[in-house]
């Protein structure tokens, strides 16, 4: 049923449908609204039977949602920026037991300096966790992928975040077709634990492994990971055929058919980049657009076969790894090692990501006249002094607030 | 399951049979389940081994075998699951150090959206994973009064580690972290967490005190605890002989030495409130518990530390009056 709705809404929707038994979250922004939906729906007794539980920290929310998966209920829960990197030590826990408790993650940048808008520094310093990553570029998507995520968790018991962007999806209205109960039913079959507490047949979860075996565990998770890149798809296919919407996959091409140059990116700046790319095609640029739905396990052999005809490859990174460089291109390089390719630090902690800015980016790298590491839009002047006073002055305290100075926004605001 | 094994019989050791069957033993069963099977790495003398074992098999039969156990890491999940063998019984869960009471949350929650409220759910640690590390998931879960009952077994030093002080290592005794050198050695001083009373701060249905020296007595509080719903703590006291530096032979006395000087006070407590008190049947001074631990060596050298003594023995003092543990008081 297609309706005017808020991005957490659709999610907290979506996510009621999929019948989870344990939810249990924590608040902070900006996914707040998707638990309160929740709570709301299981208050309502519309999700029943569910218990939803209020922890005192996003570390005991991914615990519970362990207890409860561990003992054969269908758990989620949901979290952002800090709140995942505070139950980063239980995430990676969850996916080492082979636990599919499905997650969704507001993209939020990682502080200090505080900043609750979006990019994606919290859900790429998770990244090797053992987790499948999914990142939904609409509204629409984030609310399909959830109900695929549940499937993809469940036939692998392997745990599945779906990221989207905080505020720029989550508090943004848009149509979007929600699917109905009976829908959600049809696809996704009751969940069949494969392993669980149960006095009826006692089991020990959790054992103590020594390095005789620990290779050999991690292995079959790497062999658990690469199997994903068959099930994505395989259950994107499914849902295609079931609700005759494409939603989810590995990647997603646009006009990449004859592109020499090919833009890579996550998530909703995908838009802008198309809104982009179908300017410059008109005035003639060859580019086109490959969008990474999922980006762990990393779909390398998709993204080969791609982008095979490209000259070049301008990857938007929305985190970054600081002294590396960007984390999305280093994935794609090893994918598509003989195509340059540049990386593109935007948008980070909600800086907009303007047509303009991308257009002079795209037409500068067709021209090859790109740094292989970009900033967009940085305050060249601003960090130019900056770095100038570092390497003459002894001034201390984080940059930030000497920047904000500098800026005169301390000062304004002292009054 | 494999069926209990008995090392002795014919004697007051194995089946207190000059009791009636009501008043004997969970251990004394054959028909029991041995929750935690031999086996296991535990060192000589461990109090930790012994008081799970009694522990948990009490609450199996409390529950009529419907029990989940979750475990924190430490010393009783190290010793009792060597991948690919487990000394467990029954179904055990663990995840991480600090996450036990709300692991078990989920536990208890998935159970209970399934109907199978008679699965019951008992989380376990040591003194380190409750009192310091998982300590805000202890409190969610006594705040939320969630249907779990976790049993603290307290070492009072972080001994899976190599003996380090933890917030229940008591004031004066040496850990690797807390050296017998300079003016105050050992840990000082009025620090640490006490726990049963913050435990009893959030008003849960039941708290309870015991040592692994009085085992009917901590098998007759598990059998209470499993009485109530909602969230239950029993605090455990386990001598250590490593981390103590006392004999494994010991282990016992001393248990029950912590408990007749009053360091150790034994006491259950219904929604805040005490409720019952195990009297100290022979008060010994706290030097008495003291100096079979090598823990506490440097208070008993060539020049003894009255003064040092003296604080320890008006803790000890202060607990009597504040239990009423001692009758002639």
């Amino acid at each position: 049923m297609l309706r005017q709705i808020e991005g957490s809404r659709a999610v907290a929707e979506t996510v009621g449908l999929c019948r989870p038994e344990v939810v249990c979250a924590y608040p902070i922004s900006p996914q707040t609204h998707i638990v309160e939906g929740l709570a709301e729906l299981v208050r309502a007794e519309v999700l029943t039977p569910c218990e939803f539980v209020n922890v005192e920290s996003e570390f005991a929310a991914m615990s519970v949602a362990i207890g409860a998966s561990a003992a054969g209920a269908r758990a989620y829960t949901a979290t952002a920026s800090q709140g995942l990197l505070y139950m980063a030590e239980a995430v990676f826990n969850a996916a080492g037991l082979g636990l599919p408790v499905v997650m969704t993650v507001a993209n939020r940048a990682i502080g200090a300096p505080i900043n609750i808008w979006n990019d994606h520094s919290d859900s790429m310093a998770l990244r090797d966790s053992g987790w499948i990553q999914l990142h939904a570029e609409t509204n629409q998507e984030a609310a399909d992928l959830h109900v695929q995520a549940f499937r993809i968790a469940e036939e692998l018991s392997t745990p599945v975040m779906v990221c989207l962007d905080g505020f720029v999806l989550t508090h943004a209205w848009e149509r979007v077709d929600l699917l109905t109960q009976d829908e959600v039913d049809a696809f996704l079959p009751p969940y069949a634990p494969r392993q669980v507490v149960d006095p009826d047949a006692p089991a020990s979860i959790g054992a103590m492994v020594g390095p005789e075996a620990f290779t050999e565990v991690r292995y079959l998770a790497h062999a658990r990971q690469l199997s994903a890149l068959d099930v994505v798809p395989e259950v994107s296919d499914r849902f295609a055929e079931s609700f005759g919407r494409n939603s989810g996959g590995l990647v997603r091409a646009y006009r990449s058919e004859d592109a020499e140059t090919v833009v890579i990116a996550l998530g909703s700046v995908l838009g802008t980049v198309k809104d982009t790319v179908d300017e410059l095609r008109e005035a003639g640029v060859r580019i086109g657009v490959l969008g990474i739905t999922c980006f762990r396990p990393f779909p390398a052999d998709a993204i080969a076969a791609a982008t095979a005809h490209a000259t070049r490859l301008v990857v938007i990174e929305r985190a970054f790894e600081p002294g590396v460089g960007g984390i999305v291109s280093r994935n794609v390089a090893t994918s598509a090692p003989g195509i340059r390719s540049y990386a593109v630090v935007a948008g980070l902690g909600g800086r907009a990501i303007t047509k303009k800015s991308l257009a002079e980016l795209f037409i500068a790298a067709a021209a090859d006249e790109l740094a292989p590491l970009t900033f967009l839009d940085l305050n060249r002047g601003l960090i130019d002094r900056e770095l100038e006073r570092l390497a003459t002055t002894r001034r201390s305290g984080p940059s930030a607030e000497n920047i904000l100075r500098d800026l005169g926004a301390v000062a304004s605001r002292i009054g | 399951m494999q069926s209990v094994k008995f090392y002795q019989t014919g004697s007051f050791a194995v089946g207190n049979r000059l009791l009636g069957p009501e008043d004997r033993s969970v251990q004394s069963d054959r028909q029991r389940i041995n929750s935690i099977d031999c086996g296991h790495r535990a060192c000589r003398g461990c109090g930790e081994a012994l008081g799970a074992r009694y522990a948990l098999d009490a609450a199996m039969r409390a529950t009529r075998n419907r029990v989940v156990a979750v475990n924190a890491t430490g010393c009783l999940e190290v010793f009792s699951t060597p991948y690919p063998e487990t000394s467990w019984r029954i179904p055990w869960l663990h995840s991480l150090f600090g996450n036990a009471p709300a692991v078990a949350t989920g536990v208890a929650a998935a159970m209970k959206v399934k109907g199978r409220e008679d699965v019951r759910v008992v989380a376990q640690g040591g003194d380190g994973g409750t009192v310091d590390i998982g300590f805000a998931c202890l409190s969610g879960m006594f705040e939320r009064d969630d249907d779990v009952l976790y049993l603290c077994y307290d070492n009072e030093a972080y001994m899976n580690t190599g003996v380090q002080r933890s917030g229940a290592t008591p004031p004066a005794a040496r850990t690797t972290t807390t050296p017998a050198t300079g003016p105050a050695p050992g840990a000082r001083f009025g620090q640490g967490k006490n726990v049963p009373m913050i435990a009893m701060a959030h008003e849960i249905p039941y708290v309870a005190t015991a040592t692994v020296a009085e085992l009917r007595d901590l098998e007759a509080k598990v059998q209470r605890a499993m009485e109530f719903r909602g969230a239950r703590y029993l605090h455990i006291l386990v001598p250590c002989p490593l981390g103590w530096g006392s004999a494994a032979h010991d282990t016992i006395r001393i248990a029950r030495l912590a408990k007749e000087s009053g360091l150790f006070p034994v006491f259950e407590a219904e929604r805040g409130e005490v409720v019952g008190v195990s009297k100290i049947r022979r008060r010994v001074p706290v030097a008495d518990y003291l100096r079979p631990q090598a823990r506490f060596a440097h208070l008993f050298g060539a020049e003894p530390r009255t003064d040092v003594l003296a604080r320890i023995q008006a803790i000890a003092d202060r607990n009597i009056r504040r239990f009423g543990l001692c009758d002639e008081e």
